[in-house]
């Protein structure tokens, strides 16, 4: 082989994994990216039964009630809007009525939210920032989360895997 | 007075990098050898100064002096004192100041131990060192001091976020620092190399043990860092595909690549350019994590938005420095000249593949890290890029990955026989096929993909294996010839097996743990029985206990299988007045290399408890792994061939060489 066709044969094989790669990228881009949204958002879009989303706000004080076996339901609002959540296991430590929470999961036929992850922050500030921004976005942000998100060091970020979330299943 | 003379030392620490920075290139311009000479005593001063700098934090907090802002933040007077002393690090001004401070113990290392380094080569090095220290000790100093005063001091501090009172935090971050930080070396190398516009193999024989070191430490530093995700967050996950790992995750890979590479430099002198970008490469994306965990760019860009001067002070410092080692490689590199012609199927050839894979996996993992971020920036919507997206993109490259690796140690330099290397690796396909059709057996059907999955790894190991019973001849030659042959081997070659095997080893553990994971979460009551995988768990009793800064509530189990009772386990959840937050502590049976994992949930007002037991078959091995691989790594290390300088053997090189 000459130097020119060795090359040829080191840049083809090249292009093919990367051709590989991004034909992989495309094909995971259209199904495994899970958007965020909150009840509002829920409401105007009418997203489908079945779509998997990331939900998220405040847990409506008032609104957590235990089952048998560990279920819950609790109902997330965001100021203006409020959507039922339903979910079966342990829910994280830091989990409380009138804080920010992030529940995954999908609508059932009937509108309630099954969630099958609930998300809360390892810190003191016990408000995830995806929903401490939309709520910021709609001005329903109290002062308060504000001094303290802001103020609130972040030593979760320190390390990899004292990461800020942990998760429920 | 501390904490003002750890501030002072910090300061002149930055003076001595900006001198660093500066003096030994007029030196290596002037050919002045007393010019250049000031790099060695300067890196060794900073080393000296930013050491006594961190020191002193320490002292402050092992003091509780809480006229410290970062103290009062961040500790507490009844914490324990082990993690009085590791909460330096678990925040983020004490964690740059050890960021800093490893850089500085690299570039020391360098000095002290780089003698037989041509003069200029270290100037250079060391320079482009100081560039780095100076920049973030200005970052330190400007934007995230340390040391800084309360006017009104609190009596009490407020204590460390509980999640990180844990041993894990006195070994994971600064055997992270200690890989991310010492892919700074070969950065400087790739900088000076290019620079002087010359580099040859001896460069690369340089440069490959300091990769090899950071690789080590960046190795144990992540598998460390899953271990204690896992048993800390309580629900038994190890890897969450989470930014802040992907950013220790990236410069892995492009790390891997790179030891490969400088290996293909060193012994055929090709592969130059390349590898130089990727030493360039590898300490961008150590950058781009430190700006991705520091900035507070991964929470939300919003985030960013509103304390902007932190993220914005690094987001320069990686511009600079990526920026200006990429034009300055593209300006230089074709000066470089190329040597080393190869086939495509040969050593070389196979470690570019390895190469292409692996960083092609790591942009994977940067698409998938960036993307969500970028999206978020220009279209104003939120999403998440989690484990199903790298299941579908990073696990086909990587699976491509490891059916190439037993092919590559096995193949010739400069002209490979592939078929003669498949008829050799015969036996260890077999054994991968038998593997694949007993565990499809064992579980009856379900997903092909696992088996398919096990076999694979144990096809990696199976190859590794093969390697060394190739190059000793066991069971071809009698045994005493394969013994002299076996201690005749390179202890590189040793080194490869292991780490390849290791490779293979968390390849199964992780399969094995998400396929075939057993879980059981209910609410259980006093002598109440649980039952999974065969083991029977029963609750005997809830307790509460008071513990220097928490108190805790304890449940006992009894574990036993078949009757006979095995061992007591107490996992408990802790609550911490200062902050009013509360942790999970899992308790773990460990049974071979499988664990069962009990974590509490909240307790009922009638007296029981939310639990969660798991069974975890085979955990331990995804652990396992990369320790192999880090003692490939030092096996690889403790090369004759690596040592920097070591002599030509004395001995006449024994009759039998081993095949390569």
């Amino acid at each position: 082989m000459t130097r020119k066709q060795r090359r040829m044969t080191i840049i083809g094989g090249s292009l093919a994994v990367l051709a590989l790669a991004a034909a992989l990228v495309l094909n995971a881009l259209r199904d495994s990216i899970v958007f965020f949204s909150t009840p509002t958002m829920v409401a105007e879009k009418h997203v489908a039964p079945g779509k998997r989303f990331r939900l998220g706000g405040l847990v409506q004080p008032g609104s957590l009630q235990r089952g048998d076996n560990l279920a819950v339901t609790f109902e997330v609002a965001d100021g203006s809007a409020k959507l039922p959540v339903a979910y079966k296991g342990i829910l994280p430590d830091l989990f409380r009525e009138g804080q920010g929470v992030v529940a995954e999961g999908a609508l059932d036929a009937n509108g309630v939210f099954k969630a099958d992850t609930v998300l809360a922050k390892h810190d003191e500030t016990y408000m995830p920032k995806d929903v401490a921004d939309a709520l910021k976005k709609q001005g329903h942000w109290k002062d308060d989360y504000g001094a303290q998100a802001s103020g609130g060091a972040k030593p979760a970020a320190t390390t990899a895997q004292g990461s800020p979330q942990g998760a429920v299943r | 007075m501390i904490a003002e003379s750890g501030h002072y030392a910090l300061v002149l620490a930055l003076g001595l990098a900006l001198i660093q920075s500066i003096v030994p290139l007029i030196g290596a311009r002037l050919r002045d050898a007393a010019l250049m000479s000031v790099a060695r005593s300067t890196a060794l001063a900073q080393l000296l100064f930013v050491g006594a700098s961190f020191v002193a934090l320490v002292m402050l907090h092992v003091n509780s002096d809480f006229s410290v802002a970062n103290v009062y933040e961040n500790s507490h007077s009844m914490k324990p004192l082990i993690y009085k002393i590791t909460g330096v690090w678990g925040n983020h001004e004490g964690s740059m100041l050890l960021w800093v401070s490893i850089l500085a113990l690299f570039g020391g290392l360098v000095a002290a131990f780089g003698n037989n380094l041509p003069l200029s080569l270290r100037a250079h090095v060391l320079a482009v060192q100081a560039w780095i220290a100076s920049a973030f000790y200005l970052f330190i100093l400007v934007t995230s001091n340390p040391f800084l005063r309360i006017v009104n001091p609190p009596i009490e501090g407020r204590d460390l976020n509980p999640v990180l009172q844990d041993i894990g935090l006195a070994v994971h971050p600064p055997m992270l620092y200690l890989g991310y930080v010492g892919f700074s070396i070969s950065f400087s190398f790739a900088i000076a190399a290019l620079m002087e516009g010359r580099i040859d193999a001896a460069w690369a024989r340089w440069v490959r043990p300091w990769t090899l070191v950071a690789w080590i430490f960046l190795t144990l530093g992540i598998a460390m860092g899953s271990y204690w995700a896992y048993y800390e967050l309580g629900w038994g996950g190890w890897w969450f595909w989470d930014p802040v790992e992907n950013a220790s995750l990236m410069p892995w890979l492009a790390g891997t690549a790179l030891l490969h590479s400088a290996l293909v430099m060193e012994k055929r002198n090709a592969l130059k350019v390349w590898t130089i970008l990727l030493s360039i490469l590898t300490f961008s994306l150590s950058l781009l994590g430190t700006f991705l965990v520091r900035s507070g760019v991964i929470t939300s860009v919003h985030a960013f938005a509103t304390d902007p001067t932190r993220g914005v002070f690094i987001l320069l410092i990686l511009c600079l420095f990526i920026g200006g080692s990429l034009s300055l490689f593209a300006g230089r590199a074709t000066s470089l000249k190329q040597g080393g012609l190869f086939a495509p199927i040969s050593r070389e050839g196979a470690l570019v593949l390895n190469n292409l894979l692996l960083t092609v996996a790591c942009a994977v993992v940067l698409f998938g890290t960036l993307y969500p971020l970028a999206m978020e920036m220009l279209a104003d919507f939120k999403m998440s890029v989690g484990a199903p997206f790298y299941n579908l993109t990073f696990a086909p490259l990587f699976a491509l990955l490891l059916l190439a690796v037993p092919f590559g140690p096995m193949l010739a330099w400069k002209r490979g026989d592939l078929l003669g290397v498949t008829q050799r690796l015969l036996a260890a396909g077999v054994a991968s096929l038998v593997t694949v059709a007993i565990v499809w057996g064992w579980v009856r059907g379900g997903s092909a993909l696992a088996p398919l999955a096990i076999g694979l790894g144990v096809f990696v190991i199976a190859g590794a294996v093969t390697d060394l019973v190739e190059r000793t001849g066991l069971v071809r030659l009698p045994f005493a010839t394969v013994l002299h042959r076996a201690r005749g081997l390179p202890r590189s070659a040793w080194g490869t097996a292991f780490a390849h095997a290791g490779l293979g080893v968390a390849l199964i553990g992780i399969v094995c743990e998400t396929t075939w994971n057993s879980e059981y979460i209910a609410t259980m009551k006093q002598n109440e029985v649980a039952h999974i995988a065969g083991y029977d768990v029963k609750l005997d009793g809830l307790f509460q206990r008071q513990g220097p800064n928490y108190r805790e509530m304890i449940a006992e189990f009894n574990v036993s299988r078949d009757g006979a009772m095995l061992s007591v386990m107490t996992p408990s959840k802790r609550s911490f007045t200062t902050r009013g937050s509360s942790t999970t502590e899992a308790a773990l049976l460990t049974r071979g290399a499988s664990q069962l994992y009990i974590s509490l949930g909240d307790a009922t007002a009638e007296g029981a408890i939310a639990v969660r037991i798991y069974h975890k078959p085979l955990v331990l091995l995804i652990w396992w792994g990369p320790v192999l691989m880090a003692f490939g790594g030092v096996l690889s290390l403790s090369d004759r061939r690596l040592r920097v300088g070591a002599p030509k053997p004395a001995r006449a090189k024994p009759r039998l060489q081993p095949a390569e």
